[in-house]
């Protein structure tokens, strides 16, 4: 079977076509994530005082979802996972940056993406993020050479979990589902625990 | 007053949870990569600070800068990011949960909490700058395509959150 994804991979969209499917992602991107409430910087930062996990909930459940279905539109031959951009590794930078993020998301009470949800709806802590993020971005910008040299460092260009721990794409896609699935177990015996009390 | 939950209760954050995986697909199979938010928030600030300064831009807006304010539109993640907003006003419309408040605890005040918020953007900033994507770019994305890179920045960046927590937890009390 030939395969047939990414199509714009192919030449087979044009770039007003992509602008349009940008949106549509967007918009059901944006839609799902105020749904689940993650628009609320209150309820997404409980997951940090562990007293709400849908941060959790809904981060494992579309990572669990969009691996499972990576996993087997390639194995059918419907999608060239070789021409599927995967972030690049870079060690060090991606564990400070995250520790640097991690630490902003909890004083902000949203992500960029969920800051955009919240502002769009109305929240003027949502805008305020968005401007510090801005702001943030602008400061990294003007910072010290030395600081690029440092996100340049530890690069592992493509580097991915199976050849990590040397296994196959299939048996690491199965760990993150039970990995999930107890993840999911774990929150609701300690959400139901939590309500128990109250 | 503080606000809470607005209007009609939240969706279940598993169906959500799908839902966004399968944008993920979607965005694979048809473009060929993932969402993301903080590139296309540097592309906004570096195409400013470019046309603004009238100076070379810096490394670091490369490849950023688009070819103007407008060429932005044609940003692939830009116009991502708009539909992001909308997508968000449009489920949130739907559910009555319009409203024009600033989300904060009980005991703290708006300029508090505006405070927090924008201190907590920069820092998220800086963060997704150094590690190249943010919740979407790295999480979502990296996490679901395996990538290393990402899952220690999911690690680091739940690991600093549960750290940073208890300092402010009277924010929200």
């Amino acid at each position: 079977m030939a395969m047939i994804a990414p199509v714009y991979e192919t030449g087979a969209l044009g770039g007003g076509r992509a602008l349009v499917v940008a949106l549509v992602v967007g918009v059901a991107f944006g839609f799902f994530l105020e749904r689940s409430g993650l628009g609320s910087a209150r309820k997404l930062s409980a997951q940090f005082r562990l007293t709400d996990f849908t941060v959790l909930k809904v981060m494992f459940t579309a990572i669990v979802t969009a691996s499972l279905g990576v996993f087997w539109l390639s194995r059918v031959g419907a999608l060239d996972l070789s021409r599927v951009y995967v972030p690049e590794t870079y060690l060090l930078p991606q564990l400070a940056g995250g520790a640097i993020f991690g630490a902003g998301l909890v004083l902000a009470g949203l992500c960029p993406g969920t800051a955009c949800v919240s502002a769009a709806t109305g929240r003027l802590d949502g805008v305020a993020v968005i401007g510090g993020l801005l702001v943030g971005i602008l400061a990294y910008g003007a910072m010290d050479p030395l600081v690029d040299r440092f996100a340049t460092s530890t690069s592992r260009g493509t580097f991915t979990l199976p050849q990590l721990i040397g296994v196959s794409h299939g048996v690491t896609v199965l760990i993150v589902v039970i990995l999930a699935l107890m993840t999911f177990r774990s929150a609701e015996w300690l959400e139901a625990r939590r309500a128990a009390r109250a | 007053m503080s606000s809470d939950a607005r209007g009609t209760a939240y969706g279940s954050p598993y169906l959500a949870g799908v839902g966004i995986g399968v944008v993920l697909l979607v965005a694979y199979g048809v473009m060929g990569h993932g969402v993301g938010v903080s590139g296309a928030l540097t592309s906004v600030v570096g195409t400013a600070a470019t046309r603004l300064s009238n100076a070379p831009v810096l490394p670091e807006w490369e490849g950023y800068a688009a070819s103007g304010l407008l060429g932005l539109l044609g940003d692939w993640f830009v116009v991502e990011v708009i539909g992001i907003a909308l997508g968000g006003l449009l489920s949130a419309s739907l559910a009555g949960r319009l409203r024009r408040d600033t989300e904060r605890g009980d005991q703290v005040s708006v300029n508090r909490r505006l405070a927090f918020a924008a201190s907590g953007g920069a820092i998220m900033g800086i963060g997704a700058r150094l590690a190249r994507g943010c919740t979407s770019g790295q999480a979502l994305t990296g996490g679901s395509l395996l990538s290393v890179g990402s899952w220690i920045f999911i690690a680091a960046a739940f690991a600093a959150a549960y750290l940073v927590a208890p300092l402010v937890r009277r924010e929200w009390r």
